[in-house]
């Protein structure tokens, strides 16, 4: 395919009389790594879920593979958000159901398999994020925080997905569990092919797991560049983001 | 002049706020019912739903009908014994516990226990993001979360006041044959040459709409609930508020409708 995976235009998006998003423009490669960086309220999250169509958005355009998912029929706005993995920041686990049927449950949903065959697929994907099985019949209330982070990463990429979202994966664990964490993405996102963008605040997990990096500021992109880079980048409001310096471009609202 | 025109604006607000939740909660309803009917379908949440809302609340129907058939049987007696009217303390025991206590009561416990834990479960689920991971995975959320709890207190609140009404009738019974001195044949005869048909079905349409409206609350609360801890406690209790509320005014319509001729 020639065009990028994924292509905002203009996205925009406001609560109240807020903007959160004012004219967002991007574009995800097939088969790369996209991470998306900023301050904590700046919309990272809200351009996600307008992706993920979990929101509407008030105007622009988001296409995957060429087709304008806010545009587009439902049944094929809805087939195109099939090849969509996503890894909730809190894992957002369904306690109601044991860890096997967490994982396959995409694939129970979209009929891709009998129960039977969902669980052993469920215990394959555990193992590939280094789970065993003798995970799959547990509670998630009974894992720990990591744990809970690799089941929702299993989930995630249980369905094959041509694209995963990553929604702060890091947060919350320690820095070891957040590199292993790290690690396991890349292997899995690397076997799979697919196409990924994450959202985060931490800077050494975004140069680990992205190929490219995206500021969001004010509503926009005011820089992309190498992941790479990020630690060396001159641009004043990326530099002063990564660097956690209080002065600089980035006014933060002090209350006191 | 400013506090009347804020007074205004406060109504105007509070107006346009009720009508919008009206609107919210019959979108949202005519969503429901769209998902009970549209495959596809999810046989195990409807189990489940069953489970949670009609067995589990069985014991606790079953106690309330109990002791509200051996009550009114006592205040019947009580009452009627002033006028020389006991002979009708049966057939005021059945009529009261088909036509209105059955359905009732079953509502407002089953509101209290069923519909307060469909808001918490439904509201634990959007504050932790597992309605928004629904949607990621090719699942529409109001078809496996909403339309199965619709459709499973549509029909299992009908079947608990069934057996409420079973149950109320034999308190009833009870009563009147142990501690009032009445025959086990003469207050069976009785009963049942009092009750007709259309006593029991008319409770258990009634049940069946409360039924309804009892997951429709629960979902609607639990499903647009935010804020994390202290928004699913306040979807909680608005659920079994506007349920118990809705039940007394429905039944009042329902009542007119059906009884008065």
């Amino acid at each position: 395919m020639s065009g990028p995976k994924i292509r905002i235009r203009g996205l925009k998006k406001h609560f109240g009389p807020k903007k959160v998003l004012d004219g967002v423009d991007l574009d995800v490669a097939t088969g790369t790594g996209m991470v998306v960086i900023g301050g904590s309220g700046t919309g990272k999250s809200v351009l996600l879920k307008c992706i993920l169509g979990l929101i509407p958005a008030d105007g622009g355009s988001i296409e995957i593979d060429g087709v304008d998912v806010l545009k587009a029929p439902r049944h094929q706005a809805r087939a195109l958000r099939e090849q969509i993995g996503m890894l909730f920041q809190n894992g957002a686990l369904f306690d109601s159901l044991p860890v096997w049927e967490n994982v396959a449950f995409g694939l129970l949903a979209q009929k891709k398999v009998s129960r039977a065959r969902a669980r052993d697929v469920a215990v394959e994907v555990l193992a590939q994020v280094g789970l065993g099985p003798d995970v799959a019949g547990l509670s998630p209330a009974e894992l720990s925080g990591g744990m809970q982070k690799r089941v929702g990463l299993a989930r995630a990429i249980a369905a094959r997905p041509a694209i995963i979202f990553l929604d702060e994966p890091t947060t919350g664990l320690d820095p070891i569990m957040g590199a292993v964490i790290d690690e396991l993405i890349v292997d899995c996102v690397k076997k799979l092919g697919s196409t990924s963008v994450a959202i985060t605040h931490d800077m050494a997990s975004a140069q680990r797991i992205a190929d490219r990096a995206a500021m969001l500021y004010e509503g926009r992109i005011t820089w992309t560049g190498p992941a790479g880079e990020l630690m060396t980048c001159t641009d004043p409001v990326v530099e002063q983001f990564t660097h956690g310096r209080a002065h600089g471009p980035i006014k933060m609202a002090l209350r006191r | 002049m400013n506090a009347l025109l804020d007074g205004v604006a406060w109504l105007g607000a509070f107006v346009l706020g009720i009508v919008e939740y009206i609107g919210e909660l019959g979108m949202f309803a005519a969503s429901g019912i769209a998902h009970v009917v549209l495959p596809p379908y999810y046989p195990r949440q409807l189990g489940r739903a069953f489970m949670e809302i009609g067995y589990f609340s069985l014991p606790v129907v079953a106690l309330t009908a109990l002791f509200t058939g051996m009550v009114l049987a006592l205040q019947s007696y009580t009452g009627f014994s002033r006028f020389g009217a006991e002979s009708a303390i049966a057939s005021v025991v059945v009529l009261s516990v088909t036509r209105e206590l059955g359905p009732v009561l079953a509502g407002l416990m089953v509101s209290g226990r069923a519909g307060a834990a469909m808001a918490a479960e439904l509201g634990t689920m959007r504050v932790t993001d597992q309605i928004d991971a629904l949607s990621t995975l090719a699942t529409e959320p109001m078809k496996y979360l909403v339309a199965p709890r619709l459709l499973a207190g549509t029909l299992a609140l009908p079947a608990l006041v069934l057996l409420a009404d079973i149950i109320g009738v034999l308190g009833g019974f009870l009563v009147a044959t142990n501690k009032l001195g009445f025959s086990s044949g003469g207050y069976l005869t009785s009963t049942f040459n009092t009750l007709q048909t259309q006593d029991v079905v008319s409770g258990l349409i009634k049940a069946a709409v409360f039924g309804f409206v009892i997951a429709l609350m629960g979902c609607f609360n639990g499903y647009r609930s935010r804020g994390g801890a202290q928004g699913v406690g306040a979807a909680t209790t608005s659920a079994v508020v506007s349920a118990s509320i809705l039940i007394l005014a429905l039944d009042y319509v329902l009542t007119q409708v059906l009884f008065v001729k």
